[in-house]
């Protein structure tokens, strides 16, 4: 009867309600699709006593692991950082045939499985495949040692940069960079003090999401792995074979190693994303 | 100065000697063996090195047996194997790695220690489960792998299956009839030995595990608060962990010798206890005395025997329409 009375005030209340369960829903969902279960995997790791946890993470297999993630890491976002820097560049400012087949090839690997690219690497460099018997013959390992899990950490990490400043560099256009050459600059002053100072957030951006997912990467890198221990498994390999040794607690104590790592790179993330939303 | 060069060069000298002498062999084995050759290698490596003044220095891999035989075909340097699988080292030996007739390279067809399906009940046994009859009784839930996807699940079906024929004369309609109602038992398969092992001791669910005898010790270990029991029961198959040398990559990087000496120490009475205390197996004599009390008596046959071997096994009961199918109605 009120409700008829007042029909203009009471809806917004109404509206509140809903809006305050659709709040509660979405944060009960994350809680439980995302925070539960990664707060679980801290008290997993120390559910044998901080003691138990510091002694898996110094266990031999494991600081390797943590050390080799790192290297593939070490090594892989510097080259994508200037592979991608040059093919974004390329493309931003250079039209020509196929310009667009080369955009849509290095973005590939966002939309292609990872272990199809452990398979092609394996087709190709193995002993089986189409290089095979040459690399057998010059006796150089690619597959099953470090040049392999690099090779394959490159290939899924290839988009990330490019995939992030190319459209920086496109919507700033060439107008400064002109303006330089006109004035003199050489090709890499105008790099050095008129792009890389345009660009610079949204190229620490892609480096950030190609490091998070070169040391995130299992599928890939476990088809070239060859899960030597203590000499070929990464960090996310090295948890999988903890956990299958029934090693509950080494597991757990390496998963959150690699989500703290995870945990950074999400900080790092958030606020060069301030950044790069600040500059366009 | 002199101090520290002499250092340098002691350092340099020291790094250089063992070069000459050292050894190195690279075992491919198969996903769960990890604390078993944790265990053996260094105990080898000693042994090695008092027999011939040589160190050696022996790395691990670990993973699925068939994932690890690709692995090996496209180059990785294994030098031995040690797999759970017979197949797995007959698809190196197609590969030309190794030779045809590796079987005969070491004793018992090359397989240093067994084991085979077995059961783990929980505290007390409540169900009473004893042989592989329990398992196809009413109320009874039993927690195994998939047998498309698992290996240890295939073991498991063709052990049930071969009970079933022990007990009705061969009767393969009787055996069929059986092992469709332990199936009709089983509440979730899931991929792997491992994920049905978190189902069993994780998540509660069942009454009873079936995995590999070894692996029961394992976990009852794993699970000490639990109080898991195992159980072995009257007739089972044999399940044979079969080992080889590489020859063409160990010939390559010079390790045949070590290689060899390497998976016949696996043979010696000091292997064997290491094996018997990690729950497999073994043929050396004094050492089954030894621990028959951790092993009831089994009745073992083989896939040979009952099944005609893997191939033929795999084309009448596991291949798309085989006789799994026909069993496998609520998967």
């Amino acid at each position: 009867m009120r409700a008829a009375s007042t029909p203009g005030a009471l809806a917004p209340r109404e509206d509140r309600t809903a809006q305050y369960v659709l709040i509660g829903l979405a944060f009960l969902g994350t809680a439980f699709i995302v925070a539960v279960p990664l707060a679980y995997i801290f008290w997993r790791a120390l559910s044998d006593g901080v003691a138990a946890f510091a002694a898996n993470i110094i266990a031999p297999d494991t600081l390797h692991a943590i050390w080799l993630t790192s290297v593939v890491a070490l090594i892989t976002v510097p080259v994508n950082i200037v592979i991608g820097l040059s093919a974004a560049w390329l493309i931003a400012r250079f039209t020509f045939p196929g310009r667009k087949l080369l955009l849509t090839i290095i973005e590939l690997p966002f939309s292609i499985s990872p272990i199809i690219a452990g398979v092609c690497y394996l087709l190709l460099y193995g002993r089986q495949g189409l290089l095979g018997p040459t690399l057998g013959a010059a006796d150089i390992q690619i597959l099953f040692a470090l040049p392999g899990i690099v090779l394959v950490t490159l290939f899924v990490t290839a988009p990330f940069v490019t995939r992030e400043v190319l459209p920086l560099m496109q919507a700033q256009g060439s107008e400064q960079e002109q303006a330089a050459l006109t004035l003199g600059a050489t090709g890499f002053q105008i790099f050095r003090l008129v792009t890389l100072p345009n660009i610079r957030w949204a190229l620490l951006y892609g480096a950030v999401l190609a490091t998070a997912r070169a040391v995130g990467e299992f599928g890939a890198v476990s088809v070239v792995s060859g899960s030597i221990r203590g000499q070929t498994n990464t960090l996310p390999l090295q948890i999988e074979l903890l956990f299958n040794d029934l090693n509950i607690v080494g597991a757990f104590a390496a998963a959150s190693t690699l989500t703290l790592i995870a945990l950074i790179v999400l900080i790092v993330k958030t606020v060069i994303e301030g950044r790069v939303g600040r500059e366009e | 100065m002199t101090f520290r060069l002499t250092t340098a060069l002691a350092v340099i000298l020291g790094l250089a000697s063992p070069a000459v002498a050292q050894d190195k062999i690279l075992n491919v084995s198969y996903d769960v063996a990890r604390e078993l050759f944790a265990e053996i290698n260094p105990v080898f490596a000693e042994k090695w090195q008092a027999d011939t003044g040589r160190t050696v220095t022996i790395d691990q891999s670990h993973g699925g047996s068939s994932k690890q035989a690709r692995a090996i075909l496209e180059g990785l340097p294994a030098d031995v194997v040690t797999f759970n699988q017979v197949t797995d080292i007959d698809v190196l030996a197609e590969g030309g790695l190794l030779e045809e007739d590796w079987r005969e390279a070491f004793p018992n067809d090359a397989s240093p220690f067994y084991s085979l399906p077995a059961f783990l009940v929980r505290e007390g046994n409540p169900k009473g489960i004893e042989d592989w009859d329990d398992l196809a009784a009413e109320g009874v839930q039993v927690i195994f792998p998939n047998p498309k996807t698992s290996g240890n699940a295939r073991y498991t079906y063709l052990a049930a299956y071969a009970y079933a024929l022990d007990q009705n004369g061969g009767d393969q309609e009787a055996a069929q009839e059986f092992v469709k109602k332990i199936f009709a038992n089983v509440p979730v398969f899931d991929t792997g030995g491992r994920a049905a092992t978190a189902t069993f001791a994780e998540r509660n669910i069942g009454d009873v595990l079936i995995t590999f005898e070894a692996e029961t010790g394992g976990i009852a270990a794993q699970y000490a608060d639990a109080k898991f029991e195992r159980v072995a029961p009257s007739l089972s198959v044999l399940a044979e962990f079969p080992v080889a040398v590489v020859t063409e990559n160990a010939e390559k990087n010079g390790s045949a010798e070590v290689s060899k000496a390497y998976l016949d120490y696996l043979y010696t009475p000091e292997a064997q206890r290491i094996l018997a205390k990690h729950y497999y197996r073994v043929n050396d004599e004094t050492v089954a005395a030894e621990v028959a009390a951790d092993f009831p008596e089994v009745k073992l046959v083989t896939v040979e025997d009952v099944f005609g071997g893997w191939e033929q096994a795999q084309e009448q009961h596991f291949a798309e329409g085989g006789i799994l199918d026909s069993v496998f109605v609520n998967q």
